[in-house]
């Protein structure tokens, strides 16, 4: 027979993982929500009279984190003015599926409710992977995704971002980044808000919230929420990291805590370089490089170069560099592009008309013939402005 | 006499079911009492449709996937020890998908 709740008479329905606790349905309500509105308290996360946007993508965390926000938001009058912001990456069988369960709560929960379009980047998820094939889309998908939410809030004016990102979902990134050595990551990742330098500030109720306990809260509360896999090929690499990360919660439950707790501690010495935040300077976005990565992987799109962005950028550059050699000036030094062609320097010069990195390559060029390469700089970059000026109205 | 039992699967484990939540099966009968244990191998051969090892782990279930026997964590009710009992309602839920 099951257990009695350690808090009560009633029987337990499900064993905390964090705590190994044994609880009833309304304990163990009780004590999600009291968890969660603690981490907001304690961060301070939100400022009375404030709009915050809830990253709703249909799926189960950002479902129960709307539901339990707005319970909070009376339950301890916030006074937050709460919407529902989602993303349509255009990505048919899937993502149209899971918006009309975020429809669905935009009148479960009565929140209005925002979707921007992968369109706002002349893009959809189907079309480009048209173009990229199955392995790297997960790249596009991820880098425009977060950048088209940041895009809705600000046209809804909002103060703040709140994303159902969970304590295993952390775990999962702190492990990702200690096996890439991605040190400016491991450093952010375990950080309950991000984007207070500038851009929109982006909060993580859910930091400390086992996905199991997300997952059982949904199912007693009867939530309803969309749950089916991607249909373009799942991202391998987090897949690892999740089946390591649950494997772990097996044997030890409090593993995941541990995890963040040691992201949380690390302290990077001084003589590690950090990438320096700074916004792109084609589209205003944060990013670390003078060129953002949506910038980069929209300019492969759109030149026909989808791998532009993706893994050795050098490599797909320099192919550029010797095609345009063909088809221009023979004399161009791509030794010399190479060098010029990387992403930081190239873009410096390209700020202005929002260029691609065939001026560059004039710029870096050693030869005298330079209204060729001028030439040749201005058809691409021509067909790139206006794209790049649409985004601009968009924002 | 064999056992009637219910299967649900859902969070997204129904897809390696063809899409369908909810089986109501009966176990044959057998010499030793139906336990969670012999049932997985049971799902296994009888009812899922593909790839196995996104269900099961060894001889238990995949981590990241819940279960409930009669809407209580299986946690507190022996894991693969449990006995199942005529009318039962055993649930899978998978944490893996999406979010």
């Amino acid at each position: 027979m099951p257990l009695k709740c350690g808090l009560c008479d009633k029987q337990a329905i499900l064993k905390r993982p964090k705590t190994g606790d044994a609880l009833c349905k309304e304990c163990f309500f009780l004590a999600f929500e009291e968890e969660v509105h603690q981490t907001i308290t304690d961060a301070n996360l939100f400022i009375k009279g404030e709009t915050v946007a809830i990253g709703a993508s249909g799926g189960k965390d950002s479902t129960v984190l709307a539901y339990v926000m707005k319970a909070l938001n009376e339950r301890y009058a916030y006074n937050l003015n709460l919407v529902l912001l989602s993303v349509d990456e255009g990505i048919t069988g899937y993502r149209d599926d899971s918006l009309e369960s975020v429809k669905r709560n935009e009148i479960q929960y009565c929140l209005p409710l925002k979707i921007v379009s992968y369109e706002l980047y002349g893009w959809t998820m189907d079309a480009i992977v048209k173009q990229i094939g199955l392995k790297n889309n997960c790249t596009f998908c991820g880098v425009f995704r977060r950048q088209a939410l940041d895009r809705g809030a600000l046209m809804l004016k909002v103060d703040k971002i709140v994303t159902g990102h969970n304590a295993d979902d952390i775990a999962e990134t702190v492990i990702m980044n200690v096996l890439r050595g991605d040190i400016g990551r491991l450093r952010r990742c375990t950080a309950i808000t991000t984007g207070t330098d500038g851009a929109l500030p982006r909060c993580k109720p859910f930091k400390y919230t086992y996905e199991k306990e997300i997952v059982m809260y949904a199912y007693f509360k009867k939530l309803d929420y969309f749950s089916t896999e991607c249909i373009y090929s799942p991202n391998a690499y987090r897949g690892f990291a999740r089946a390591y990360i649950k494997d772990l919660e097996k044997i030890r439950p409090s593993a995941i805590i541990d995890i963040i707790h040691s992201g949380e501690s690390l302290s990077v010495k001084k003589e590690v370089k950090m990438p320096v935040q700074g916004v792109c300077v084609r589209c205003g976005y944060i990013s670390s490089n003078t060129v953002c990565k949506a910038c980069v992987l929209l300019e492969g799109l759109n030149k026909g170069r989808p791998r532009l962005g993706i893994g050795k950028t050098h490599k797909e550059r320099l192919k550029m560099a010797e095609d345009l050699n063909e088809k221009g000036d023979s004399s161009i030094n791509s030794q010399n592009f190479f060098e010029n062609g990387q992403l930081d320097s190239f873009s410096e010069q390209s700020s202005q008309s929002g260029l691609s990195c065939c001026r560059s390559t004039t710029a870096g060029c050693s030869c005298q013939t330079s209204e060729i390469c001028n030439d040749t700089a201005g058809i691409h970059s021509s067909v790139d402005q206006q794209k790049i000026n649409s985004l601009a109205i968009d924002f | 006499m064999s056992i009637p039992i219910t299967l649900e699967f859902s969070g997204g484990a129904e897809l390696l079911f063809d899409r369908q939540k909810r089986h109501d099966i009966n176990l044959p009968k057998q010499e030793y009492p139906w336990r969670i244990q012999e049932l997985l191998p049971w799902i296994r051969d009888n009812i899922l449709k593909e790839r196995p090892e996104l269900f099961l782990q060894g001889n238990t279930v995949r981590p990241g996937i819940l279960v409930l026997v009669n809407d209580t964590d299986w946690e507190l009710m022996g894991e693969l020890e449990y006995n199942l009992q005529p009318n039962d309602r055993i649930i899978f839920i998978s944490t893996l998908h999406g979010g």
